[in-house]
């Protein structure tokens, strides 16, 4: 019994059903590991991505710089607070042909700049955050990554559906969480 | 000397063992704690549900961030935590028949953790610390709130340290002798896992305390998350022992249930202690900064060694229960064994509902969410909650509570109050979790996020819509947070009131001696004072 003390000679082998089963355990153990590097290898959607240190100073002038270069028009977007409701500008910025590297800064609570890509050409988003803990969830994808302040996340990511996408924040950033939403757009 | 000690141990009618009265006060006060910790998580996670149901919206944006700190805190740290030290407590004397070596120490580690508790529950009810669970710097909290962990944490070290010690001492006095009970030695391995988790806990909260206080400039966020998961997860890892030990433990009591091969299930809990506590880092799968092959081998388990161990366990405490049911007589066809197992029971079906919704539920989920590929699909969206909702609730809090209809009337020495209602309560609860569950697995397959105050996103730059089937998803997470919410008012209310005004089952006094002392004193022989 499970709460008095096992006879002596408790070391005994395993009985025919018992073996077959852990003949089983152990197939698929081993069946489910040989999947994770084989998907390393032949998937298209992993998540082992570059990742550089990066200074939040440092990575916000690399942002700004790429905004300054490739912004085509701001968008105008309502946003309320309590009963008031209040404009803000978002700049839109596309890459111009050849620009490969897009950047992507996460703050409280916002993500900026909103991008506008093309359908499949191939980027490198850069990710990182200014100040709390940011979740960049793709929707309605549901693409998923963590985005840290003193880390450049690299993602290589080629649209394949046109139309407007989402990014939310899911992670908590404090009292204004909630209100953390981003916005790609991709163009034939 | 040992045998100073022989008054102080009464006799357990039903199971025969001898019970140490200053081991059994201080399991008493434990589990009471426990319970009002269950108490308060509940009443904030029924306040959470009904508010992420979006049609009933029911608290403002800073109370429910608050009150989801205060959910996890409560019960994933100091309900688990509280129930498992009086686990300790009893794997350790109780079912080795041993004595307590030092009731003063074990009165100090409890008071240590309960001022830690309360210090950090002050802190978040004060609004001092709207961190959640995971205070991720660079968000910040008063310190006094990580200081209130770093207490609780230390008395339970402590105590894991005073449960070592008891084995010493059962083994040294000639209390116990052999191989420990299956019971003991799946709690065991429960401490060792809790060694790694406390330390990697003070390793975590220590440094952000101090950064708290001013002494640190910046805690480095990836760093802090690594070391974090190293102790939330790996806590969640002595919840899994604890667990599984006390379904052997509940297969005992309910049908005299015995371990069909002792090599086979050891070797299982074994494997626990090897592969699980690595399992940590399915928290940083999308994380910057690791490469593939440390993704792939911490959350395989190394090579799902801790997955196989699950599996054996799923083999042989049903093949314990039919075997025992089959030497009764219930031999009939495949299944007799099973439909005429003791349902009305309370421990019973809790048990062998925590066995399936933890196995079928939160084992399969886990297993699929820790691999790389798919955790992009799920990181920080409600399947992880989805997930852990049916691990920790569904199986460990489910299997402690069933554990508690024997631990009333056996250890508290109480007739239990409201026998009628607890027959029924494990299946309400489970019902209830599984429901809520199953809701929030499929919104977060859907995109929808974790700890979110608004999904309509009503106060945002934009609004995202989520489809249709996402916000029934909600509504089921409302609902069987309902349904499971009365099943743990019952509870409560059934522990609370017997564990106060139940009858009082006058003890069995009985001298006990160490049945294997040396230096002469043969078996059961009145010392030489």
């Amino acid at each position: 019994m499970s709460i008095f003390i096992p006879e002596k000679h408790w070391w005994k082998p395993l009985g025919p059903d018992e073996k077959l089963w852990f003949k089983i355990c152990v197939a698929t153990g081993l069946a489910l590991f040989a999947m994770m590097p084989l998907w390393n290898l032949a998937g298209k959607q992993n998540p082992t991505h570059e990742s550089y240190m990066v200074t939040p100073e440092q990575f916000n002038e690399l942002t700004e710089k790429f905004v300054a270069e490739n912004k085509v028009r701001d968008e105008v977007v309502k946003q309320k607070f309590g009963d008031a409701v209040i404009e803000r500008r978002i700049p839109v910025v596309h890459p111009k042909p050849g620009v490969k590297d897009v950047y992507l800064r996460a703050r409280a609570w916002e993500f900026y700049p909103i991008l506008e890509l093309d359908k499949g050409r191939e980027y490198r988003v850069h990710m990182s955050s200014m100040d709390y803990q940011h979740g960049f969830s793709l929707q309605p994808q549901n693409i998923n990554f963590q985005i840290l302040a003193g880390h450049d996340l690299v993602v290589t990511m080629t649209p394949r559906e046109s139309g407007n996408f989402y990014i939310i924040c899911n992670e908590y950033c404090a009292i204004g969480h909630h209100t953390m939403i981003g916005k790609i757009i991709v163009k034939e | 000397m040992a045998n100073n000690y022989a008054s102080e141990f009464r006799t357990c009618e039903t199971t025969g063992l001898k019970v140490h009265l200053p081991a059994e006060r201080l399991f008493y006060v434990n589990a009471v704690v426990a319970v009002v910790c269950l108490l308060i998580g509940g009443i904030m996670a029924i306040l959470i549900a009904l508010t992420r149901w979006q049609a009933v919206h029911l608290l403002p944006a800073d109370l429910f961030y608050r009150f989801v700190t205060a959910h996890g805190m409560n019960m994933l740290v100091f309900w688990i935590v509280f129930f498992e030290m009086a686990g300790l407590l009893f794997a350790s004397t109780a079912v080795l028949g041993s004595r307590l070596p030092a009731p003063k120490f074990g009165w100090f580690n409890f008071l240590l953790m309960l001022v830690g508790a309360i210090l950090t529950n002050i802190m978040i009810f004060t609004g001092e610390a709207d961190v959640l669970f995971t205070s991720y710097p660079p968000l910040k909290a008063h310190p006094h709130y990580y200081l209130g962990i770093i207490l609780f944490a230390v008395g339970a070290l402590f105590a894991c340290i005073h449960f070592m010690a008891t084995l010493v001492v059962a083994k040294k006095e000639g209390y116990h002798k052999g191989s420990y009970p299956l019971f003991t030695f799946g709690i065991l391995i429960a401490v060792i896992l809790a060694f790694f988790t406390l330390l990697m806990g003070a390793g975590t909260y220590v440094p952000t305390w101090l950064w708290a206080m001013g002494f640190l400039e910046n805690i480095e966020p990836g760093l802090y998350r690594l070391g974090f998961w190293g102790f939330g997860h790996a806590a969640q890892q002595i919840n899994l022992a604890a667990m599984v030990s006390i379904w052997y433990l509940i297969g005992t009591l309910t049908v005299g249930a015995v371990p069909v091969n002792e090599k086979f299930s050891r070797g299982a809990f074994l494997l626990y202690l090897v592969g699980i506590n690595v399992a940590s880092a399915h928290h940083l799968l999308v994380d910057p900064g690791y490469s593939a092959s440390y993704r792939i081998f911490n959350t395989s388990y190394i090579i799902y060694a801790a997955t196989i161990g699950s599996m054996i366990h799923a083999f042989s405490i049903p093949a314990a229960i039919e075997t025992a049911q089959r030497a009764k007589g219930f031999t009939n066809g495949l299944f007799e064994w099973l439909t005429k197992a003791p349902w009305g029971n309370p421990a019973f079906a809790g048990m062998a509902l925590s066995i399936v919704i933890f196995g079928f539920g939160g084992g399969v989920t886990g297993v699929t969410q820790g691999v790389e590929q798919i955790n992009i699909m799920a990181h920080n969206t409600l399947r992880l909650p989805g997930h852990f909702h049916v691990t920790v609730v569904g199986g460990s809090t489910l299997a402690f509570m069933s554990l508690t209809y024997y631990a009333l009337p056996l250890v508290m020495r109480r007739k239990l109050i409201g026998a009628a209602f607890a027959k029924y309560q494990p299946w309400i609860f489970a019902i209830g979790i599984s429901i809520m569950s199953t809701g929030m697995s499929f919104a977060g397959i859907l995109g929808v996020p974790r700890r979110h105050y608004d999904i309509s996103f009503s106060s945002a730059v934009f609004q995202v819509p989520f489809s249709a089937t996402a916000t029934t998803m909600m509504g089921l997470v409302g609902l069987g947070a309902i349904i499971a919410f009365v099943g743990l008012l019952i509870y409560c209310l059934i522990a609370a009131l017997t564990a106060f005004f139940g009858e009082r089952i006058p003890p069995k006094m009985e001298l006990h001696y160490p049945p294997h002392a040396k230096e002469g004193a043969a078996a059961g022989a009145p010392a030489q004072a």
